[in-house]
């Protein structure tokens, strides 16, 4: 997985991942038995995953599947009913949830920048409040990070001035620069232009090779088939069907998953 | 004609509209803006205490912030001010030494921040719970998450309600003349009052309300502005040569922010 990825990236390139493979150290992922109640409505019914080091998971499926949710249920947005979410075999169902987020990195579909602050103390913000570092030492890590997905140039700007790709590279960089050992993608490119989606899904191709472990939860079936280790298919809050992608997508073994991808490809 | 004549006598006689101004320019207006802004200084500090409360995940302190807001709100503001500057006088007499004034101000402000305290809360409420989500998955407690992230977005959108209620508080401070001040605590109306009846002449008053006027339709227009500002999402101030111009430079409001946001009154 080291492959020598900073060589092969001209620097400043305004797409690309420049320099990640230093930093990146995947953690193990493990899920077991999550359910997941709201009301009386059960959307998660016992789900098991497992996620090795440096791996990409993505998680694909219908709407209404519980996709997003068990995502969500892995850096306890959502708090589980029930089951056991372990980070490098550690125990994190119990523990404070602030404890299991700073080592979990999560990107939203609609990105989430704060609109009320520069790009850059978008950045600065988490690594000085969590992270509590110094103000020069997260400006600088903040900096870094920017320049790891080729927006350092637009550190003064306001998100809003930036293009929804640029945003949600931002978005990444910011989840980037906590030094997390899991990424979590919800939907990353669903709400961008479609001319603006291959610059984030490089991106994340990038730091899937630079050895992230990744858990993505995508409609997009092209990345699910190049950069997955493994694809999950979910629906009606279980999984139907996981392996490898080239399997997966060759020979479906259920007809939903089946009927699924002859919906979606 | 007669009638005319007799009606201009008593609201625009002018010698006896001047001979207030030494007054009003002397401790009269100061009086005003001093009671409006220490009434808006404890308004905003309750308002921020009782949105907290409101927003929390607690039910009795949601309870409580809502009984708060309901008396304060419920009761006419000349009734709590009389209560209030008269009932605690004796409590507060050691710190007070008699005087009422710092009690008109706490009166008004704990009327005001029932008000604020609901602005607050609209404007809290509107911003994207995918800003409190993404500010507490990168690590953040609720506390800090809400103190850095929302709560900033939220005040900036009810920036336009905030000056209506300082408008509001303004002709509210007229009220604490029931508590009986000394001349140089006298305020705008009731210096106006005090000539009118020396004078057996309306037109002190009339000049009075004309320096209400002079502060509060300028806030109003005020209002207006940044009601624009806000609704047409004004571009960011943005310069591109890494010295940058700081979280505090002009607000860049994101031209996603939902316009009606801002119109939420006090009683939303």
């Amino acid at each position: 997985m080291t492959t020598n990825q900073s060589a092969t990236t001209t620097p400043g390139l305004d797409t690309g991942v420049n320099d990640l493979v230093g930093d990146v150290r995947g953690a193990g992922l493990e899920l077991h038995g999550i359910t997941k109640r709201f009301g009386r409505n059960e959307v998660l019914h016992g789900v098991d995953l497992s996620v090795r080091p440096g791996h990409t998971v993505c998680i694909i499926g219908p709407s209404g599947s519980g996709k997003s949710t068990l995502l969500r249920c892995i850096n306890r947005l959502e708090e589980p009913n029930s089951g056991t979410i372990l980070l490098d075999g550690e125990d994190m169902t119990t523990a404070d949830p602030d404890r299991l987020r700073s080592r979990v990195g999560m990107v939203f579909q609609h990105f989430n920048l704060f609109p009320h602050r520069t790009v850059l103390d978008n950045l600065v913000l988490p690594l000085r409040k969590v992270r509590g570092l110094g103000a020069e030492e997260a400006r600088d890590r903040a900096v870094r990070s920017l320049a790891d997905v080729g927006l350092a140039h637009k550190r003064d700007f306001r998100p809003a001035s930036l293009s929804g790709g640029q945003q949600q590279r931002v978005a990444i960089a910011r989840a980037l620069a906590m030094r997390p050992e899991v990424m979590l993608f919800d939907e990353a490119t669903s709400a961008l232009d479609p001319e603006l989606v291959k610059e984030v899904l490089d991106l994340m191709t990038g730091l899937a090779k630079a050895g992230m472990t990744m858990v993505v939860v995508t409609h997009e079936m092209g990345f699910a088939r190049q950069a997955a280790d493994h694809v999950v298919f979910m629906d009606q809050g279980r999984i139907v069907e996981q392996g490898e992608a080239a399997t997966l997508f060759e020979r479906p073994s259920s007809d939903r998953l089946a009927g699924f991808l002859s919906k979606v490809l | 004609m007669d009638q005319l004549q007799t009606l201009l006598q008593s609201f625009f006689n002018v010698p006896d509209m001047l001979v207030v101004l030494p007054d009003i320019l002397g401790y009269g207006l100061w009086n005003t803006l001093l009671l409006a802004a220490a009434a808006t200084v404890v308004g905003i500090v309750i308002g921020l205490v009782l949105a907290a409360m409101a927003v929390s995940r607690s039910r009795v302190l949601r309870v409580l912030a809502g009984i708060y807001t309901d008396v304060f709100r419920g009761l006419p503001a000349i009734l709590t001010i009389l209560v209030l500057g008269q009932g605690l006088a004796p409590l507060f007499n050691t710190v007070t030494k008699g005087n009422p004034y710092p009690l008109g101000i706490l009166a008004l402000g704990l009327i005001a921040g029932a008000y604020i305290g609901e602005i607050f809360r609209s404007g809290i409420q509107s911003i994207d719970k995918g800003q409190l989500e993404a500010a507490r998955a990168l690590g953040l407690g609720y506390g800090p998450a809400m103190r850095l992230v929302v709560i900033p977005q939220g005040i900036r959108r009810v920036l336009p309600a905030l000056v209506n209620q300082f408008i509001a508080i303004v002709k509210d401070s007229s009220l604490v003349y029931f508590l009986g001040l000394v001349t140089s605590q006298r305020e705008l109306f009731r210096v106006g009052q005090d000539a009118a009846v020396t004078y057996a002449n309306l037109s002190p008053l009339v000049t009075a309300g004309v320096f209400y006027l002079l502060i509060t339709v300028p806030l109003t227009h005020l209002v207006n502005v940044i009601d624009r500002r806000l609704r047409t999402g004004r571009a960011a101030v943005d310069n591109d040569d890494g010295r940058g111009t700081g979280t505090t430079a002009t607000p860049a409001t994101p031209a996603t922010a939902p316009a009606g946001a801002v119109t939420i009154g006090q009683d939303g």
